[in-house]
């Protein structure tokens, strides 16, 4: 059951072109447009390349980006579509309706991982020591999971047509302010004020740390953070559930 | 040990807001019967279902399936559902959806079986979005028998389809019936009840107004409408003739009866004066200004 639901749940977003391509390959084309240019020069002052440091960078953003975008519009379009409906009439566990979704963006940001890794091997001349490599790509993985609940939130609290909207306009701005596209330094004093503040800033930190590039405070700290964010997504996650439902199936 | 119902709903209520959708509503349906609930739109047919399905929760009374609490994965296990405009997703293939909803249940039915029952063998390898509003309804039949369900809860299966359409789905509904299982349904139109039904509920506006096999029901309700301009007509012309829910608006009459031509016989025999004669069939609607104003 929960096999054939996330096969499912998989295929469903595997065939919108609009999400599978765009998160497969968005972030391997800012790779190309950014990164690759000055992939051989060295972050001042360390051995790290911006080759390196990018990759970092387009991995934090291609997972969270999986994560927010899955999730908020597969729940909003199932609530638009009165799917939740029909599935609730079924004996289908609900928690192994959210398990499944879960697995399928899971493999999914495991997929954007696959395409990106390889791209920055061989276009940006990479090179990470196996461990370097292995640790960013469980850091990203893991740290995503403040975003899987924000991505339910936005699901539950937007209509089905407003939440790419909504997605964009909270995805975008706040994936320049955290540095993931130009060094932090690069950024207006204001948003540099802001930045530190920002869930993305801190998951794009624990990428940065994994391939040895400085950071501005320790791991420990980052974690702390999005720990508090995933905290506080999920409650308003599960607030707009609650809200959900009490006007549905009251 | 009695075997419980297969559904109930004992003395149920259940108000959104300010509106009483169901004014104390009690329906006991045993294992192995066909029922149809009719009414108008509003009447609190769907919130039944919704009820029974453990959709929604009663403002007050009880609602049973099996014997358990309608929420219950046991008892959900057992029944197949077609709600009204629930959407499936757009971007899965026929075959691959029911296999999906196939995954839910204990013991379904194989694939291709479940398919053919709602005539779908044809679009099993479409995709959901490429159906036509038909197969749509089809396909969701598909999904309501797929788990092999003791109980099949039908809300307004038809709804949206062509004279043709309704009748070959509901003779679909019919076959699986044939089964020794349980059916409920929803809908609007007496003759899909009488089509299928050994049991009528009629619902008006929150309260169950008649529970009968559907030719008691059929008896009941005045199936034309007569309508027809006569001065001077006086109520007192109409004394002793089967007809109801009459109206008299400056010259032009109206009346509800089974028995138009005995009506019209009757009223030239005594004399009145008739013109402009309309006979039309009466609309659910007027059927239930008939039974209500007994």
């Amino acid at each position: 059951m929960l096999f054939r639901q996330t096969a499912a749940e998989f295929l469903k977003l595997w065939r919108v072109p609009a999400f599978s391509a765009t998160s497969l390959l968005l972030p391997v084309v800012f790779y190309a447009f950014i990164g690759i240019g000055q992939a051989s020069q060295r972050l001042q002052g360390t051995h790290v390349t911006f080759g390196a440091y990018f990759l970092a960078s387009m991995a934090v953003y291609a997972v969270a980006n999986v994560m927010i975008f899955s999730f908020g519009i597969s729940v909003a379009n199932e609530r638009g579509m009165k799917m939740d409906l029909l599935m609730r009439a079924t004996p289908l566990p609900p928690l192994a309706y959210l398990l499944s979704k879960c697995i399928t963006a899971v493999v999914f940001a495991a997929l954007t991982l696959a395409v990106l890794f390889p791209f920055a091997y061989v276009a940006g001349g990479v090179r990470l020591d196996g461990s370097e490599w292995f640790t960013l790509a469980y850091r990203v993985l893991l740290g995503s999971i403040p975003f899987i609940a924000l991505g339910f939130a936005i699901g539950y609290l937007a209509g089905p047509n407003s939440a790419i909207a909504v997605i964009n306009l909270i995805y975008l701005p706040t994936a320049f302010a955290s540095g993931l596209f130009f060094p932090k330094q690069l950024l207006p004093q204001i948003i540099q004020n802001i930045s530190p503040y920002l869930p993305l800033y801190r998951f794009g930190q624990l990428g940065w740390d994994a391939i040895g590039a400085p950071t501005s405070d320790n791991v420990t700290t980052d974690w702390l953070y999005l720990a508090g964010y995933g905290v506080a997504f999920f409650a308003v996650a599960v607030w707009a559930y609650r809200r959900e439902e009490s006007r549905k199936f009251s | 040990m009695t075997m419980p119902p297969a559904a109930e709903l004992i003395d149920a209520t259940k108000k959104y807001g300010d509106v009483e959708a169901l004014k104390g509503v009690t329906i006991r349906i045993e294992l192995g019967e066909v029922v149809a609930m009719l009414g108008p739109n509003g009447a609190g047919k769907t919130t039944s279902i919704s009820l029974l399905l453990g959709l929604r929760k009663p403002t007050s009374g009880n609602v049973s399936l099996f014997g358990l609490q309608p929420t219950d994965l046991r008892a959900r296990s057992r029944v197949g559902v077609m709600l009204q405009e629930s959407g499936v997703p757009a971007m899965l293939k026929v075959r691959e959806i029911v296999d999906l909803f196939r995954s839910y249940y204990p013991k379904p039915l194989p694939r291709d079986e479940a398919i053919a029952i709602a005539g779908l063998e044809e679009k099993a390898d479409a995709l959901v979005r490429e159906l036509s509003g038909g197969q749509r309804q089809r396909l969701y039949f598909a999904l309501a028998v797929c788990g092999d369900p003791d109980v099949l809860f039908l809300d307004e299966p038809t709804v949206g389809m062509d004279v043709e359409g309704r009748r070959s789905f509901i003779e679909r509904i019919a076959d699986f019936a044939r089964r020794g299982r349980t059916v409920v349904l929803t809908t609007h139109y007496l003759e899909e009840a009488d089509q299928l039904a050994k049991r009528v509920i009629v619902i008006d506006r929150g309260l169950v107004i008649a529970d009968a096999p559907p030719a008691e029901i059929k008896s009941k309700v005045a199936g034309k409408r007569v309508r027809f301009n006569a001065p001077a007509f006086k109520e007192m012309d109409l004394e002793g003739l089967p007809a109801t829910a009459v109206t008299i608006k400056d010259h032009g009459v109206q009346l509800l009866t089974n028995q138009p031509e005995s009506v019209l016989r009757e009223l030239f025999r005594r004399g009145v004066d008739i013109s402009d004669l309309e006979v039309s069939g009466a609309d659910l609607e007027d059927a239930f200004i008939a039974m209500t104003s007994h």
